[in-house]
């Protein structure tokens, strides 16, 4: 069995987030070294999974988190609805059915805050658009931790409430970026090998 | 200075708890645990968890007022209708068979799950010959649960969910509404025993024919999920029913060999009827 991933790179977002989303994974393509992770908040009935919402997408292999399963690279994974989704210190994932956070299962915070602690400053976190202000919290623990946390710049966001209560939060410890520099950005970090 | 945070004092937290109040939550999962611990901080005011274990070992009455904090969990009415929906075609017409039956609902928290299976009992005509056994570890929990009363604003949402997991009857006949609140009909909650019971260090008190222990299992770490299997696996009959949360399998487990799969999807399992060998 292969290691667990080196590496992790969340992704968090909310309203208007599934277009936002699919504008990135593209450019995740061949990371080799950090596994990632989506939360999107939606509707707790939400009857189709979002491994089908994204298939079709590129070439990454896309899952549905799964309690103790160990974080791979390469591999994107999704926080089921109706749960927290959490990674451990040993790279495993784990569920919760704890209380909603900012009214939110799964909840961008408890992920961020997880992985923080998880993954230190090899995590990276990008928060993107959404209503709320899920995932201020959870950047400013990853900024605490030395790992990188990207925010949607507010101004391009389809709803800016939850970029700009991140970056209220975190100060300059957080890079905004627009989706186009962010993907770029992505991109390039895979090139040279740090994802 | 930003100290590093490795989960160390909430380790010792844990350990602490468990040698002082004999609660032991070492082997559940750790990052929701810390999650847990960490609220429960910012709750007392104090700057670390060693000081917040620091006032648990000196002051066993803020332990007692803080201990349900460490397992409380939400839950609802017909959470997943889709299982109960299965519940409903797939395992009661097994259970009709047996003259009798008692049902273990492990981890009941505030009971919603335990009357959502007297419900469904009584409208398949089993409840009459059934004792459902709610068991938590978190005495808070338990004390709404045998109260049975819930917000109304939540039973609105419990009766979609009803509906959605095939119920046809009023939903309302199951509660009397006053003011803000429901209270669960008494014919429900005669044939629910809701009693405390820890699925880590207490064991088997009765032979079972259905067991429930949903969204249980995420919150241990493998060996006392494996502990904890068993343990609902030795209190089964043989023809037994085990469902488990729709996120939680037995696909890794060491009692999998025990069980087959009815439903997948939805986590019902049954213990197999013929002798193991082990």
């Amino acid at each position: 069995m292969a290691d667990p991933a080196e590496k992790a790179l969340a992704i968090g977002a909310s309203a208007g987030g599934i277009t936002a989303v699919q504008r990135l994974l593209p450019s995740l393509q061949g990371a080799r070294l950090t596994a990632i992770i989506v939360v999107l908040h939606l509707h707790r009935h939400n009857p189709v999974p979002l491994t089908k919402v994204f298939c079709g997408g590129g070439q990454l292999p896309l899952r549905e988190a799964e309690e103790k399963c160990i974080l791979r690279a390469g591999v994107v994974y999704f926080a089921p609805a109706n749960y927290h989704l959490l990674v451990e210190r040993d790279r495993t994932f784990s569920l919760n059915a704890d209380a909603p956070v900012q009214w939110a299962r799964p909840s961008i915070d408890v992920l961020f805050q997880s992985l923080a602690r998880a993954y230190r400053h090899s995590a990276t976190a990008l928060l993107l658009t959404g209503a709320n202000r899920d995932g201020a919290e959870g950047c400013h623990s990853l900024c605490r931790a030395g790992a990188t946390v990207v925010v949607q710049d507010p101004e391009e966001a389809e709803v800016d409430s939850m970029p700009r209560a991140a970056l209220s939060r975190c100060g300059p410890l957080a890079q905004v970026l627009s989706l186009s520099q962010m993907s770029s950005w992505l991109s390039q970090q895979v090139e040279e090998g740090h994802l | 200075m930003i100290e590093p945070d490795d989960g160390l004092e909430g380790r010792l937290l844990l350990e602490a708890i468990y040698q002082r109040y004999g609660y032991d939550f070492r082997a559940y999962s750790e990052a929701s645990m810390l999650r847990r611990l960490e609220q429960i901080r910012l709750r007392s005011g104090d700057a670390s968890l060693s000081l917040l274990q620091h006032r648990l070992l000196h002051q066993p009455d803020f332990f007692q007022e803080i201990l349900p904090e460490f397992t409380i969990t939400t839950s609802e009415m017909f959470r997943d209708p889709v299982f109960f929906a299965q519940l409903r075609e797939r395992v009661c017409p097994l259970l009709q068979t047996y003259p009798t039956l008692n049902i273990w609902h492990a981890g009941c928290s505030s009971g919603e799950e335990a009357y959502s299976l007297a419900i469904l009992l009584l409208e398949q005509g089993l409840l009459e010959r059934t004792q459902i056994y709610a068991t938590d570890i978190n005495r808070q929990a338990l004390k709404t649960a045998r109260e049975g009363i819930y917000p109304l604003k939540a039973v609105q949402e419990f009766t979609v969910n009803y509906h959605k997991s095939g119920g046809r009857q009023v939903f309302s006949d199951y509660y009397h509404a006053a003011y803000d609140a429901a209270r669960m009909a008494r014919q429900l909650q005669n044939h629910i025993f809701f009693q405390e019971h820890n699925l880590v260090s207490d064991g088997v008190f009765c032979e079972m024919h259905l067991v429930l222990c949903r969204n249980v299992l995420i919150y241990f770490q493998r060996p006392l999920q494996n502990r904890v299997l068993q343990l609902l696996s030795d209190s089964l009959c043989r023809g037994g029913f085990l469902c488990l949360g729709t996120k939680e399998t037995l696909d890794m487990a060491s009692v999998r060999d025990q069980f087959e799969k009815i439903d997948p999807p939805t986590r019902i399992y049954r213990k197999s009827v013929r002798q193991s060998l082990g």
